[in-house]
């Protein structure tokens, strides 16, 4: 027989494992069950499932968003673990938000995920966001952050930003209408190739942990109604001084996106404000560089053919593994060129073929003519000539 | 006035690997200008070929943007400090 506090609890929408689930909440003042049943009725979107979305997951899991989807199209990288920690070492391989389900699910089985396996793209983005309240961004890339901020204005759902870059973070949120979207603050995307992402900048795992926390904790107050959010304020975190900076965001009265004029009504080609499309057009004209692959290179290294291996990562890569060449960082070439002989042949090397083919770009240009990119890099060398070199 | 500029990590690179520089200066125009006389290869992360301050790039004085201010003609007060904030987009992968 259901005591009088029993019907009165599953009349306010919660079972009994859910009180007890959530008692920690019930007994906050700032929470209780009025919260709770804000929490159960919330809808979040977290696009991206890595190495921010992982803490977004768990923490929005565990606190009891009733409605949560995931986008994400990726499969779980062995490099991944060191930050991404909705995953094991037995997911390697598997997709991501089939892994991300699996892992959130079981911690609370109360809540419904839905997951989009798909790139958030302009003919996707507006229809999926429609069925959220919320959106919490942690993709990795700007083309999909101009797209994730157009298409929040323009549903009108907050956009609870995080972003990170080795030792540092951002957090804020944009999208509310009163207050600033992400072009009020940066109105136009850096040109590709000049901000590295994680694969080319490392970044210590537990930094996108503190980041996707904070994410999280911002989406629950949003959807409680408590405090003071991270509207018109850019939250800056330097991880190595343990520091956190406030800067002011303000809405841009001329924003083309959310402004009183605005002249963006749709969502656009974001690669192409990028700039990517441009880039696509200069990766065609590198693969003119000339190449050797690493099977080439052993054997002609083998052969006894005087060669010059010109290694242009940087001094602690070098550690890790190297092919005892001439170490030269890429930044340093211009000022360093002087210690190359043009007479000799020159292999050049990175780790996967990029910043080396820059150089070789580099060198063509000051008049090098006995130049080539080793096509892969030390990674391909590794997989194709010596696996004893390891991969990074 | 003596006032510290505050390089984000992605820049640092280009400022000697300094996390802060500091210098005298009036204005903050003043201030870039002298930052970018020290250290040349930073010019072309901060300003476009026609000389203008880049868009991804947003400058603070103290915690207010420069653009809300007087740009950089904004003036400058002993102990200011200069944040230079670019976009950051790192998250995912």
């Amino acid at each position: 027989m259901a005591t009088q506090v029993e019907q009165a609890t599953r009349a306010a929408g919660l079972s009994k494992e859910e009180v007890l689930r959530y008692s920690r909440h019930l007994i906050m003042p700032e929470v209780g069950m009025e919260g709770q049943l804000k929490l159960k009725k919330a809808k979040v979107l977290l696009i991206g499932s890595g190495g921010l979305g992982a803490p977004l997951g768990l923490y929005l899991a565990a606190a009891g968003v009733g409605r949560m989807g995931l986008v994400d199209f990726d499969t779980v990288d062995f490099t991944n673990l060191q930050r991404q920690v909705t995953f094991g070492t037995s997911d390697v391989g598997r997709k991501k938000l089939e892994a991300a389900k699996e892992r959130l699910s079981n911690l609370n089985p109360e809540i419904r995920i839905d997951t989009y396996e798909t790139r958030l793209s302009s003919e996707n983005a507006l229809e999926i966001i429609r069925e959220y309240d919320i959106v919490a961004d942690g993709t990795d890339n700007f083309p999909t952050r101009y797209l994730v901020n157009d298409a929040c204005v323009l549903t009108g759902k907050p956009n609870v930003y995080g972003s990170i870059f080795r030792f540092e973070g951002q957090a804020s949120i944009f999208g509310y209408p009163a207050g600033p979207c992400y072009r009020c603050l940066y109105p136009e995307p850096p040109p590709p190739g000049l901000v590295p992402s994680c694969a080319e900048g490392g970044v210590l795992g537990v930094l996108p942990g503190i980041m996707g926390c904070i994410q999280a904790m911002e989406t629950l107050k949003l959807i409680l109604g408590n405090g003071q959010p991270l509207i018109g304020r850019l939250l800056l975190f330097d991880a190595l001084r343990m520091r956190f900076r406030e800067l002011r965001l303000h809405k841009n009265p001329d924003c083309p996106m959310c402004g009183e004029h605005r002249t963006i009504h749709k969502l656009i080609d974001y690669a192409e404000f990028c700039g990517i499309r441009g880039e696509e057009k200069e990766t065609a004209v590198s693969s003119e560089i000339p190449e050797i692959t690493p099977k080439e290179l052993k054997a002609r290294l083998d052969r006894g053919d005087d060669l010059f291996i010109l290694d242009v990562r940087e001094p602690h890569e070098y550690q890790i593994c190297n092919l005892h060449g001439h170490l030269i960082p890429l930044g340093d070439l211009p000022k360093r060129v002087s210690e190359l002989d043009s007479s000799r042949e020159i292999v050049a090397h990175c780790r996967s073929g990029k910043r080396s083919a820059d150089a070789v770009q580099f060198l063509s240009k000051a008049g090098f003519r006995k130049v080539w990119n080793l096509k892969g890099g030390i990674l391909a060398w590794s997989d194709e000539v010596d696996p004893s070199v390891p991969k990074y | 006035m003596a006032v510290k500029v505050i390089i984000p990590t992605p820049l640092r690179q280009y400022a000697g690997k300094q996390e802060s520089v500091d210098l005298d200066a009036k204005t903050v125009g003043e201030a870039l200008g002298s930052l970018t006389t020290q250290f040349g290869e930073l010019k072309r992360h901060l300003y476009s070929e026609e000389g203008k301050l880049r868009s991804f790039v947003n400058v603070y004085v103290n915690d207010e943007d420069i653009r809300y201010l007087q740009k950089e003609k904004t003036a400058l007060q002993q102990g200011d400090i200069i944040s230079i904030v670019p976009s950051i987009a790192g998250g995912l992968s």
